[in-house]
């Protein structure tokens, strides 16, 4: 056992921070900075750069247009990019439907989707909550009946992350309504502007809009469209929140927000010092940056686990139990941390998801931008992905076996 | 990175887990803590025949060539058996402040005897008021015709009861300086009494104890380094038995869960307790992950670096440790709280591991300092 990186790794680190640094545009960087999210611009014009380097989908297999890197080297580089500030890509393409159709898909949709994806080309939404399905997944109620060579689909989704930026959702119908609720579910691939669909905002508290309901209304689908086979979609689903639930560590970005508060907390003064030379502060401090560490340990354990390890599972669901809490206080630890310019609302200027009545902007320095937003958004990472009461569920029964 | 065990690592972690299952029943444990010792001295020259007192020294050192994981792998088992011998103490710490501050003649002697199993030696550094700042001794040795006269009163020193040498910290001019001293020694007077986990501490008074130029152990005031790299072994020790403790009372309880009746059926179909269950497991991840982490920083060339990884992994662990074990209690209901069954004992240890080497505002204190200053 040895859990030092090796050299050879520290050199990759070390050479890929320099390479994003190079690659990253200043005005991009600087906006990813801030505590919004970013643009549709932004993410295009970044996963363009990276994908004529090859580099847009490291973590996937070289076949599809990914790399052969270890496990390891493929999460430095996710950890550089966060370092740098580098824009949240569209996630539900390079980590939910990206990896279900190189695994799942036909020659047809590898050779049509997986390109676009990786060049920014296309974004995409994921169809699967609906106002009667949100942890209980299986109960979901939209319908596709097949007419011929098309399905039409009918019903509502709700929690749509970026629906309304989207060209594309892979969404989970029911196929047949008869059988049992997991056993009549398909996979299909929706184009957003076919006749039928439509995009409703949902305003979160962050003032800003991510999530939509998206309604069906006899909205028709090509059969090629279905990825895999009919009413097999719930083991297709199974396998892409697997992924989700192991992305859900997110232990990259947290260490982001550490860094930011660290630096926000040395610009800020109480009683004639900066924060971060409070004694109090700086131990509230320390034991946020020791749980990271004890996460981080976590995740070098969960990359070097085998596929079948039994502890997979257990340690998966401590990276998505405690990594979602542990994002949400640290927003809260900078709100604390910026005093009044914590609680005062920051309008995303250079954003195009803001709400439809916007606040202007304060009076307050620009490192206090964006964190507010951050507070009042993390409140949904402990709820997408399978709530955490869910996933304590899952640990207490599939783990301890109760 | 490899964080898969060599076969001689995972040899030798069977080794102790099966002997402990043997012959280490919770019965005979508090047998143990019953007799005047404190713990077998059979089971000792067992643990040397075994190898296991020499597991985590280079064989320079004397030992078989191995370091920080083999001693890890060691503790984690015993904490999950509470073992009472003083393993922490000697092979632990004493034995890594030999091999860091000793000559090559001192290192021969001491640890080829702490190997053999026939010498054991506690490092009598720890004063109460110190809390977990190692400079901050008090004791004295200045310098007289025949060698050095120590004064002083040193506190709550693990294995000092059944210690034959006595490892001694003291001011000199120079600085910290370290003295080997015989426990029979005239002027040292020892008094003997009970941790919470059972374990045998001393309180040890020395009245103007004389010992020659050759109980030197390292420089005349240079010792400092040597002790706190002692001392970072002994808390990376302490955390895995904190581990090994928490497995044990997690899935003991998983197990009383499932068999214990009310309302007609077992405990474990409530929701409630299945989610605190689901806690306790999370935290015992977090803290075996860590405990990686801890055991890789022992490594670290740069002292700060070292104390800071060990002062996060102590922080994290012991914590950790306190929250399983006294959940493990609560969700045994009032069987939990008897001293005639095991889980008690397991939160017993943590509350040890928690403040021994200084508590968590210590440890926060120290990490934070060296920490903070890193992204300034």
């Amino acid at each position: 056992m040895n859990f030092t990186l090796a050299p050879e790794d520290a050199t990759f680190q070390a050479e890929m921070r320099t390479l994003i640094r190079d690659l990253l545009p200043e005005d991009i960087a600087r906006r990813g900075r801030r505590g919004f999210h970013a643009t549709h611009d932004d993410i295009r014009d970044w996963m363009r750069i990276l994908n004529a380097r090859g580099l847009a989908a490291t973590h996937w297999p070289a076949e599809h247009g990914g790399t052969d890197w270890s496990p390891l080297r493929k999460h430095l580089f996710q950890v550089e990019l966060r370092a740098a500030g580098a824009p949240v890509p569209d996630q539900a393409a390079l980590e939910l439907v990206g990896p279900v159709i190189y695994t799942f898909g036909d020659a047809a949709q590898k050779a049509r989707y997986l390109p676009e994806i990786l060049n920014g080309d296309t974004f995409w939404c994921q169809g699967f909550s609906e106002p009667n399905a949100g942890s209980d997944l299986a109960s979901l109620k939209t319908s596709a009946v097949r007419h011929g060579d098309h399905y039409v689909v009918n019903g509502q989704k709700t929690w749509t992350s970026e629906a309304h930026k989207a060209d594309m959702m892979f969404a989970l119908v029911r196929t047949d309504a008869e059988a049992r609720p997991q056993a009549g579910i398909s996979f299909l691939l929706i184009d957003m502007k076919s006749p039928g669909v439509s995009v409703r905002p949902i305003y979160t508290i962050n003032e800003g809009l991510s999530v939509n309901e998206v309604f069906f209304d006899d909205v028709r689908v090509p059969v090629e469209n279905r990825v895999g086979e009919e009413n097999r979609g719930w083991g297709y689903a199974k396998f892409l929140l697997t992924n989700e639930r192991t992305m859900s560590a997110e232990t990259p970005y947290t260490a982001f927000d550490l860094a930011m508060v660290k630096d926000l907390a040395r610009r800020e003064i109480r009683g004639g010092r900066p924060v971060i030379e409070d004694p109090l502060f700086a131990t509230r401090l320390a034991r946020f940056e020791i749980e990271l560490m004890a996460l981080q340990a976590a995740v070098y354990r969960v990359l070097h686990m085998a596929e079948d390890d039994p502890a997979l599972n257990a340690t998966a669901s401590v990276l998505k139990l405690r990594g979602s809490e542990l994002r949400q206080r640290i927003a809260d630890l900078a709100i604390e941390a910026l005093g009044d310019h914590g609680l005062a609302v920051f309008p995303d200027v250079e954003g195009q998801d803001n709400m439809d009545v916007q606040a202007p902007v304060p009076p307050a320095p620009d490192h206090a931008a964006g964190w507010l937003s951050r507070a009042m958004f993390r409140r949904a990472t402990t709820i997408y992905g399978g709530a955490n009461e869910i996933q304590r569920t899952i640990v207490a029964k599939s783990v301890l076996g109760l | 990175m490899e964080l898969s065990l060599t076969p001689e690592q995972a040899a030798l972690k069977d080794s102790v887990r099966r002997l402990c299952e043997r012959d280490y029943g919770f019965e005979h444990r508090r047998g143990l803590l019953r007799s005047p010792e404190g713990f077998s001295r059979d089971l000792w020259a067992t643990f040397a025949e075994l190898g296991w007192t020499g597991a985590g020294l280079s064989e320079a050192d004397f030992g078989y060539g191995g370091g920080p994981v083999e001693m890890a792998i060691v503790q984690e088992e015993m904490g999950r058996a509470l073992v009472v011998e003083p393993y922490l103490s000697c092979v632990v710490v004493a034995a890594t402040a030999i091999a860091a501050l000793g000559d090559a003649d001192q290192k021969e002697r001491l640890l080829s005897g702490v190997v053999g199993g026939e010498t054991l030696i506690a490092l009598a550094h720890n004063e109460v008021a110190m809390r977990g700042d190692d400079a901050a001794v008090t004791t004295t040795a200045t310098q007289g015709p025949y060698g050095w006269h120590l004064n002083g009163r040193k506190g709550f020193v693990l294995g000092g009861p059944s210690a034959d040498i006595l490892l001694v910290s003291a001011q000199t001019p120079g600085g910290i300086s370290l003295f080997q001293v015989s426990a029979e020694a005239a002027g040292i007077e020892i008094t003997a009494y009970h941790a919470v986990d059972g374990r045998r501490v001393a309180e040890i008074a020395l009245n103007d104890v004389q010992v020659g130029p050759e109980a030197l152990i390292g420089p005349e005031g240079g010792a400092l380094p040597g002790i706190e790299r002692a001392v970072d072994h002994g808390i990376i020790g302490l955390m895995a038995e904190c581990v090994g403790a928490m497995d044990a009372a997690l899935w003991l309880t998983r197990d009383y869960l499932k068999t214990r009746k009310q309302f007609g059926t077992t405990l474990n179909s409530f929701q409630a307790l299945q989610h605190r269950m689901a806690d306790m497991l999370v935290e015992t991840e977090l803290a075996r992950s860590m405990l990686m982490a801890g055991v890789a920083a022992l490594s670290d060339p740069d002292p700060a670096a070292r104390r800071a990884g060990v002062s996060a992994a102590k922080v994290q662990i012991s914590e950790a440790a306190i929250k399983v074990t006294a959940e493990a209690i609560q969700l045994h209901g009032g069987i939990g709280v008897t001293e005639e069954y095991v889980v008690g004992h397991f939160y017993k240890r943590a509350v040890l591991a928690r403040g021994l080497f200084g508590g968590i505002d210590r440890h926060l204190e120290r990490f934070a300092a060296h920490g903070l200053r890193d992204v300034a």
